[in-house]
């Protein structure tokens, strides 16, 4: 059985998936139109550069500065561009606040939306069909598969990333992390505790 | 009915199996050299982020099924480029004869890397269609979901979410249309809405009586309940 549907032009690269990245590149930059020193910059710009640790840091201020707070609830988009944090797909943030009658958590059901300057590339799970597909219509099984079990009076609302809003959940600051620095405080904010799906570390 | 990618809600997709998060960005090394590539030959200037999507959405649900994420975005990049005329099929076949590209002076270069992405590019813009609702106000949902402009053409308001009766949470400003945006039919930008629906509004069997989910849908989506 073919690989591919024979109607559309990809169908004419090899069907092994890294061989066929690999013709499409060495297509691209004989021609000119991509640079390989330019892949490699992308490439090292997100593995290494832009990740969950620019949203931790967002985190960690607000939990520290209720300033700092208020502003990020009131516009996000400006107050983390003020610390550096702007960029592709990351135009126009929202930050929404967990309580302990609201839990946020975030999918992209058309496809894999994701505040990329603040959290880096979303991890293979976000963009699974299991995730899109279920968890805008039961919320609580999937928490249950991340570990995560809600009071019975905490309502979730799950946010469906439909257009070029990219939201970021700000988690409840943990117990006892009272006199914690901000880096401190930072090492305590997990990446899935910023899409809705974790809870932050306890200190420790 | 809109397409395969269309998948909020559906039934039998089993468990999700979080890798951990220390887990490597790319899994595998092509899954980032797909990335680049495909945000490389983005810069070229000749589609924009709606065409791109778009282009993923078209892929046969037969390949939309099968391939991971990364094959349906090169996939999606191969026909895309040829659809664009920047390649040939002759190109993708490997036989078409070299020339200097028209598009070659247009390259993103390895130094313009940080810069071109710390740019990124916002889709809200200034309006001629005034809102309509107010936070707060009822609304529903277009029934049946489907670009209006063109027929089988890119939209985002999921099927799951259609006929659906919300409130408008916050207007976000005027955000170009990606109905019309796909298309080659401009930015027609208009009220761009959070629009919170209760989960019984949305599902047969809700998990809890109190859940929500919040969709972000332009103005032309909505009508007054």
């Amino acid at each position: 059985m073919p690989h591919d549907d024979h109607d559309h032009p990809h169908a004419l690269l090899p069907p092994e998936p890294a061989l066929r990245v690999k013709a499409l590149e060495t297509i691209l930059t004989r021609k000119g139109l991509i640079d390989p020193a330019a892949l490699d910059e992308i490439i090292d710009t997100y593995q290494n550069k832009i990740g969950p640790q620019n949203g931790a840091h967002v985190v960690a201020r607000a939990w520290s500065d209720p300033a700092f707070k208020a502003a990020l609830l009131e516009d996000a988009t400006s107050v983390v561009a003020d610390l550096g944090y702007y960029g592709r797909q990351g135009e126009h943030m929202v930050v929404v606040e967990n309580t302990p009658e609201q839990h946020n958590m975030v999918v992209c059901t058309l496809c894999s939306c994701y505040p990329w300057p603040l959290l880096g590339i979303p991890p293979g799970w976000y963009k699974s069909d299991a995730y899109r597909a279920r968890a805008v219509r039961e919320p609580r099984k999937v928490l249950a598969e991340f570990g995560v079990t809600l009071p019975k009076n905490t309502a979730v609302r799950v946010w469906d990333s439909t257009a070029e809003i990219r939201y970021l959940v700000l988690p409840m600051r943990p117990e006892g992390a009272d006199g914690l620095s901000e880096d401190e405080l930072a090492a305590l904010v997990t990446r899935d505790s910023m899409i809705g799906t974790g809870l932050p570390k306890e200190p420790s | 009915m809109t397409r395969v990618h269309d998948m909020g809600g559906r039934f039998g997709d089993g468990p999700i199996n979080p890798e951990p998060e220390d887990a490597a960005v790319f899994a595998e090394d092509w899954h980032g050299r797909a990335l680049a590539v495909t945000l490389a030959a983005g810069f070229l200037g000749q589609w924009n982020i709606d065409v791109s999507r778009h282009a993923r959405e078209r892929l046969s649900p037969k390949d939309y099924a099968q391939f991971s994420y990364y094959e349906k975005w090169i996939s999606g990049l191969a026909d895309l480029l040829v659809e664009k005329g920047v390649l040939s099929l002759d190109d993708l076949r490997g036989v078409a004869v070299e020339h200097t590209h028209p598009l070659a002076a247009r390259v993103l270069k390895a130094d313009a890397v940080a810069s071109a992405l710390a740019k990124g590019g916002p889709a809200d813009r200034l309006s001629n269609t005034a809102a309509q609702f107010k936070p707060g106000q009822t609304v529903r949902t277009l029934r049946p979901t489907a670009n209006r402009l063109v027929d089988g053409g890119h939209t985002r308001l999921p099927i799951y979410a259609t006929g659906a009766t919300g409130r408008i949470l916050r207007l976000h400003g005027s955000h170009v249309l990606p109905d019309s945006n796909a298309h080659g039919l401009g930015e027609a930008p208009e009220p761009l809405y959070a629009v919170v629906f209760q989960a019984s509004e949305l599902w047969a069997e809700p998990e809890h009586p109190a859940d929500e989910v919040v969709l972000d849908l332009w103005q032309s989506y909505l009508e007054p309940a």
